[in-house]
């Protein structure tokens, strides 16, 4: 292997841990973008998604239906969520929902370890994707990894066109810029709020599934990191804003791969690095790379 | 009546329901309770996070042992046992110690898996004076690192591990190269440094080495550097999630060294997490193999019969051997911290268990004269004399 092969197999690495990254990064962008509010615990909403997937691959071992459960169910799961923890204390101080979405990840985390069979171990992840290996020069990718990118950013597209081009993507972004002016157009605003919660945990879900693929394994812990990467990914990106999630999780992966790789003593401060960045974009670029425009949010 | 009223007022029904049964007791076991009085021992382990399969194994083989003993008509006393999770996490450890500690009744604690977790305790029990036996945590310093009577440990530590697979990889499976990998806990740093120091003992080159977060999810960076430098072994000193984190990412970027781990790893939880990747994977565990030891048989059956959903995992028997030693003490002394203490750390000498004689030397420590290799074979970790590989008839990568 040569020092550029080196370089390649650690990029893709960092392909695909950005995809996965901005999966999630996308979900906390598109509840803060739509209800001003940070979701803690959109981390084991993943894990929700990862389990689901499990459970349903166990059934079956049709790729697409697994996935399209996978997400039907974690949506569904966001939309409970969102019903029994946000909306509540919509009228509270933001302090307040932040903490009720803390207190239900952990009850959803800790019911995945209670009440999910072997709860508490490592679950071996079925590979979903064939690993049939390609060597390209000295670098070896997987068919798997080339699926995890290609269904992460076939997701992407998906989401930006859903926001972008349908009419309720406008309602979701009409309600985003000004939630009373929405209303008095007409905006459901009931319904934005379930469609939100049910896309971002659909995402997640998509999230945790190449998650899965990518580790082979899940375990009811697996939010908890996931879920500040991609927060700071969203931060990073300019937490609001889609288009700055995903350039944020992919940048989030290429700190945390390349700092591993090759800075001295790196591989113990990988995420210290990756977390500096983001502390040094909170100090000196609060908005993000691209920026939360204040006239146009989601 | 609102629905809100409804529910409330079902809610309270149910809740008083399930006070009111767990309170109830069935007629011989209260006539039992009656006749001997009750001393409470606590179990002290991970019982959730990452390591709670480790935990729970150690937590059922502790209660295995209590029911055992409570069936006994021979005991003076019934036991309790008080169940307190560390979460494998200092802050929580030492919570639990003061728990336990501050509770009179509690008489003594078989404590801790996590090394980081047993490392934080040892003064809280020593100040509280609450004999604690450790039962998975190999960091030396947890018995060397002080002379407190209250410490005593039952398994083995990471210097006579470390020994052996050093011996163990130059002598049996004659290995020259090595790329080491390690979590940054005292656990893993300590492993590391053990193992180190052995290698050079032995004529073992290490050609890699990095320390990596326990909770970090992504190794690729790490192992596509190893790549390039053709290792013949990847060491870990870790614990069995990132374990088999590693060996799955190994698979995955064409890493094809032989994958070795300590005590860490030793788990049904890393068969299972890496899946057909860990076959081969060596492990080194305190201790003969239990399945030949006398009682071991007895105790793993025990365990199945109990119908506990979750394996003893490797240091369940050490567990079980703890609160059966501290049931004898309590037995022989009476129900007082201070005498326990005393007789654990002073008149456990050759004693009988399921994990062969114990006998703790000036420090509490159990002196476990041998440490078995085990390597991954369809499945199942098999005890290296034993294996195929051993024979020849399958080669090690």
């Amino acid at each position: 292997m040569t020092g550029w092969d080196v370089l390649a197999q650690q990029l893709a690495g960092a392909a695909q841990l950005g995809v996965i990254y901005a999966l999630i990064a996308v979900g906390f962008t598109l509840y803060f973008g739509v209800l001003n509010v940070i979701q803690f615990s959109h981390g084991d909403i993943v894990t929700v998604g990862a389990f689901a997937a499990l459970t349903v691959a166990a059934a079956t071992g049709f790729v697409p239906l697994v996935v399209v459960a996978a997400m039907a169910l974690t949506g569904l799961v966001g939309v409970v969520f969102e019903r029994a923890a946000v909306r509540p204390t919509r009228a509270s101080p933001p302090l307040i929902t932040l903490l009720a979405t803390l207190a239900a990840g952990m009850a959803i985390r800790e019911a995945i370890r209670l009440f999910y069979p072997l709860g508490s171990q490592v679950h071996r992840f079925p590979a979903l994707f064939p690993p049939t290996p390609i060597h390209l020069g000295g670098v070896l990718l997987r068919a798997s990894g080339l699926w995890i990118a290609g269904i992460g950013l076939g997701t992407i597209v998906a989401t930006a066109v859903l926001v972008e081009r349908t009419s309720l993507g406008r309602a979701i972004r009409a309600t985003a810029q000004d939630r009373e002016a929405a209303q008095m157009m007409g905006v459901d605003l009931s319904l934005v709020l379930d469609a939100t919660f049910f896309i971002a945990s659909a995402l997640a879900a998509v999230a945790g599934i190449l998650y899965g693929a990518y580790y082979n394994t899940v375990t009811f812990d697996m939010g908890i990191v996931a879920g500040v990467i991609g927060f700071s990914a969203a931060v990073v990106g300019g937490l609001g804003n889609v288009y700055g999630a995903v350039v944020g999780g992919f940048l989030f992966a290429l700190l945390e791969t390349l700092s591993a790789a090759f800075l001295p003593a790196g591989s113990e401060n990988a995420d210290v690095f990756a977390f500096v960045i983001v502390i040094l974009f909170l100090v000196l670029r609060p908005t993000g790379i691209l920026g939360e425009k204040a006239t146009q949010r989601v | 009546m609102s629905v809100r009223r409804i529910l409330g007022v079902v809610i309270v029904g149910m809740v008083l329901a399930a006070v009111s049964t767990s309170g109830r007791m069935v007629p011989g076991m209260a006539e039992a309770a009656a006749a001997k009085p009750t001393v409470k021992i606590a179990f002290i382990g991970p019982l959730t996070g990452s390591n709670a399969s480790l935990g729970l194994g150690g937590e059922n083989s502790f209660k295995l042992a209590l029911m055992q003993r409570n069936e006994d008509p021979q005991t003076k006393y019934r036991y309790e046992g008080v169940y307190l999770d560390d979460q494998c996490q200092p802050q929580a450890g030492v919570q639990a110690a003061l728990k336990a500690g501050s509770d009179p009744d509690v008489i003594a604690a078989v404590a801790h898996y996590c090394s980081v977790v047993a490392i934080a305790t040892v003064d809280t029990y020593h100040r509280l004076g609450l004999p604690a036996m450790v039962w998975g945590a190999v960091l030396p310093a947890v018995t060397y690192g002080n002379t407190y009577v209250e410490i005593t440990r039952v398994n083995g530590t990471q210097i006579q591990q470390n020994a052996t697979a050093a011996r163990f990889d130059a002598n049996t499976i004659h290995r020259k190269t090595f790329a080491c990998l390690y979590d940054t806990t005292d656990y893993g740093r300590g492993h590391f440094q053990y193992f180190s120091e052995f290698a050079k003992k032995n004529g073992l080159q290490i050609v890699y080495s990095a320390g990596v977060a326990p909770d970090r999810q992504d190794f690729s960076a790490e192992l596509a550097r190893i790549k390039e430098l053709h290792p013949q072994v990847v060491w870990f000193g870790g614990l069995s999630a990132e374990g088999a984190r590693i060996r799955n990412q190994m698979a995955q970027i064409g890493l094809t060294a032989l994958f070795q781990g300590t005590s860490g790893i030793k788990s049904e939880e890393y068969i299972k997490a890496a899946g057909p990747n860990a076959e081969g994977t060596l492990a080194f565990l305190e201790g003969a193999p239990i399945e030949q030891l006398p009682g071991g048989a007895a105790f793993l059956a025990a365990y199945r019969k109990a119908g506990f959903t979750n394996p003893p995992e490797a240091y369940g028997p050490f567990a079980y051997v703890a609160a059966n030693l501290v049931v004898r003490a309590i037995e022989a002394v009476g129900p007082d911290r201070a005498k326990v203490a005393d007789y654990l750390k002073h008149k456990i000498k050759n004693v009988p268990s399921i994990i062969g004689p114990v006998t703790f030397d000036d420090h509490g420590q159990n002196v476990l004269a041998t440490v078995t290799p085990y390597v991954v074979q369809d499945g199942t970790w098999v005890p290296w004399g034993q294996s195929e590989y051993a024979r020849g008839k399958r080669t090690l990568p």
